[in-house]
């Protein structure tokens, strides 16, 4: 099990004939994924590597029975590009395209109210269930399968966390990135709800940053009702207040989104924080030896 | 993007929103005239610049006579103003709005912000001005009065209404200001403002509603669609090492600390500043060349590192994922040897083919101190840094 993708994800890719979306769909096939629809506007009936592509999303989903969607589409073009995902019908989205205007965002998530879609993104590095599918552009071979489910705001970031379980043994059932925007679609409380459901999952790690109070929001569900053991590591505890720390939504403004303020949040709510990046692998693997112990008990 | 007060306030007449008379001026003799055409006393001299607490750091003045008001930009002009908000290097005043003075007898707080857990912009506004606004709504949200802007149909006249007379606005004043909210909203929504803030909106003795102040920030991300504020953009209120960084796409932003740090992804940048406090050192930047970083990246973001003369070590710390680890390692040893580095160099590099990237740094020539993972980078940082002290002192 995994949440949100697995082996039988059947993925369409908008704008699969641009640079972007041509290098990472050839990637994501190599490492298994099912891609089985492309759509790029005016390129219908042409194929790419074998795989069929249609002017619009609907062609696409009628064709092939696509349920999920990737999205390499220019920032001024990828808030349409998901409402077309979402009228399409498909389960989820993952937007990956970084620089789209936040009131476009609004716009967006206004509009998939009441729609069944779920949207992961936007400027995400995407979502990989290792072994089964990837939906994204993060190297697949630093994952390896397991039973820790991880979310975070950030890429590179994520690899680090990922490379330094994968080194000590402990596999992931699924990494999805939320997005470093103000707006995104799936925050860290909705991926905690779906790990906590998740058989396959143990513990999760939550890789946050300043900006915001999702991480807040995500502690909040934890002690109302998680039962898996929760991991985090708050990135900027050195960044200065009103500047913008390369992602759009890390920023401390007016008081609010700091990474003290975080990490003290999320300590009281039980939650093992860890100071140093490079020690959450360490500190999982503690975790989870702890959990071990408790249970031969 | 920030602005000027004066460009904000432009914009605000353009939407039907009332400001004080005035006119901008860039040297005594201007301002002198700029005085004698209004015609009026007391005015208003305000020092332009993108930051807040201008009046406490006396960037704002009331004169009598024209004369004066050429004294005070003789005083201002080719300074930095240094407020609460600029930190110690002040920012430049090239640039001074002068304007009438007004007789108040009420003040308001009116803002526009987006509030990310209702994901929408909301209004904001309080009968007491001059306060910083999201503190006040986080800790007193009875002092504030929150209106939500439905991005389907805008912010509507009820709700504009609803602000006015819970500010328990005098009658009079009522139909103008429900109209000035409406026209502040719509501002904010087809410029894709990411902060509109008028603070003080006053009333005057004469009964009128005057932004005495204009603040408007804007969505960095929806620039492309709006060339005219696009122009508006000011780079001498910038740090000078950011404008350059911002030109190759690189994100920078200058510290205090002495140790350079380069890094791939925003998230890792600032684990690794995280991780250089832990080790009892002090990041002199945030620099993030990219999730996937190229070559040439490297190279301009080097050159960033070596024109902060606080640098004293560079730490390179690059997760390569699709991008390989050698490519990146060539570009490092290329840009290092063309730019002549010679403070140490801490490298860090993970990622597809790192072997072989490893390999060409050490082989390299150039004092390169390759680490392997995040501790032992850290732990040669530090050491690094206290070894290259010692030697100065």
């Amino acid at each position: 099990m995994s949440i949100l993708i697995d082996r039988e994800t059947r993925v369409l890719v908008q704008g699969i004939t641009g640079a972007e979306g041509a290098f990472h769909t050839r990637r994501m096939m190599e490492y298994g994924t099912r891609v089985v629809a492309g759509v790029t506007p005016g390129k219908g009936g042409q194929t790419f590597d074998g795989v069929p592509v249609f002017h619009t999303v609907r062609d696409a989903v009628l064709s092939t029975g696509a349920n999920a969607s990737a999205i390499f589409v220019p920032p001024a073009f990828a808030a349409d590009a998901i409402m077309e995902a979402a009228d399409g019908g498909v389960d989820v989205v993952v937007c990956l395209t970084e620089g789209i205007p936040t009131l476009d965002m609004i716009s967006v998530k206004q509009y998939m109210k009441g729609k069944k879609t779920r949207l992961i993104g936007p400027n995400t590095p995407g979502i990989i269930s290792p072994g089964k599918c990837k939906i994204g552009v993060m190297a697949g071979y630093i994952h390896a399968p397991g039973h820790i489910g991880i979310t975070s705001r950030s890429g590179t970031l994520t690899y680090e966390v990922v490379d330094q379980l994968t080194k000590l043994g402990i596999g992931q059932s699924t990494c999805a990135g939320i997005g470093g925007d103000p707006i995104i679609g799936l925050t860290f409380l909705d991926i905690l709800q779906l790990f906590e459901e998740d058989r396959d999952t143990d513990a999760v790690v939550i890789i946050g940053e300043i900006g915001g109070r999702a991480e807040e929001e995500a502690a909040e569900f934890f002690i109302r009702s998680m039962s898996k053991p929760v991991i985090a590591f708050i990135a900027g505890i050195t960044a200065p207040s009103g500047r913008r720390m390369g992602h759009a939504g890390a920023i401390v403004s007016g008081g609010v989104g700091g990474a003290g303020e975080k990490i003290a949040f999320l300590e009281k709510a039980g939650i093992t924080v860890v100071k140093s990046p490079a020690e959450i692998g360490e500190t999982v693997a503690g975790v989870l030896a702890g959990t071990a112990q408790k249970r031969s008990q | 993007m920030k602005i000027h007060e004066y460009q904000a306030k432009a914009l605000f007449k353009a939407y039907g929103i009332p400001t004080p008379r005035g006119t901008i001026a860039q040297t005594p003799e201007e301002t002198l005239r700029a005085a004698r055409e209004l015609g009026t006393s007391p005015l208003v001299v305000k020092a332009q610049i993108h930051a807040g607490g201008r009046g406490k750091g006396g960037g704002i003045r009331v004169v009598g006579a024209p004369a004066e008001a050429r004294e005070v930009a003789s005083q201002l002009l080719g300074t930095r103003l240094i407020t609460p908000q600029t930190g110690e290097e002040g920012r430049p005043v090239e640039t001074l709005l002068i304007e009438e003075a007004l007789t108040i007898t009420e003040e308001i707080y009116l803002g526009i912000v987006i509030d990310r857990s209702r994901e929408r912009p909301v209004v904001l506004a309080s009968s007491e001005g001059g306060v910083e606004i999201e503190k006040v709504a986080a800790e007193h949200r009875d002092k504030v009065i929150i209106e939500d802007i439905d991005p389907a149909v805008g912010l509507r006249p009820f709700q504009a209404n609803r602000i006015c007379y819970g500010l328990k606005a005098q009658t009079s004043v009522a139909g103008k200001m429900t109209g000035l909210i409406l026209n502040l909203s719509r501002l904010f929504t087809e410029k894709d403002c990411s902060l509109a803030e008028i603070n003080p909106l006053v009333v005057t003795d004469g009964g009128d509603l005057v932004a005495l102040d204009a603040k408007l920030n804007f969505d960095d991300n929806a620039l492309f669609r709006h060339p005219d504020i696009m122009n508006l953009r000011d780079l001498s209120q910038e740090n000078p090492l950011e404008v350059e960084a911002s030109r190759y796409n690189l994100n920078y932003i200058k510290l205090k600390g002495n140790v350079g740090c380069m890094v791939n992804g925003a998230g890792l940048a600032m684990a690794t500043m995280d991780l250089i406090k832990l080790v009892g050192a002090e990041p002199a930047n945030f620099l993030d060349v990219g999730g996937g970083a190229t070559t040439e990246m490297v190279r301009e973001g080097f050159k960033l590192l070596l024109s902060d003369r606080d640098v004293r070590v560079i730490f390179v710390n690059i997760f390569g994922g699709i991008l390989r680890c050698d490519t990146l390692a060539q570009g490092v040893v290329r840009a290092a040897r063309e730019l002549e580095v010679n403070i140490p160099m801490v490298v860090r590099l993970e990622g597809t083919n790192v072997e072989e990237g490893r390999q060409i740094l050490a082989e390299s020539g150039l004092r390169f101190t390759v680490a392997e993972g995040l501790k032992d980078a850290a732990e040669k940082v530090a050491a690094n840094l206290s070894s290259r002290e010692g030697i100065e002192l």
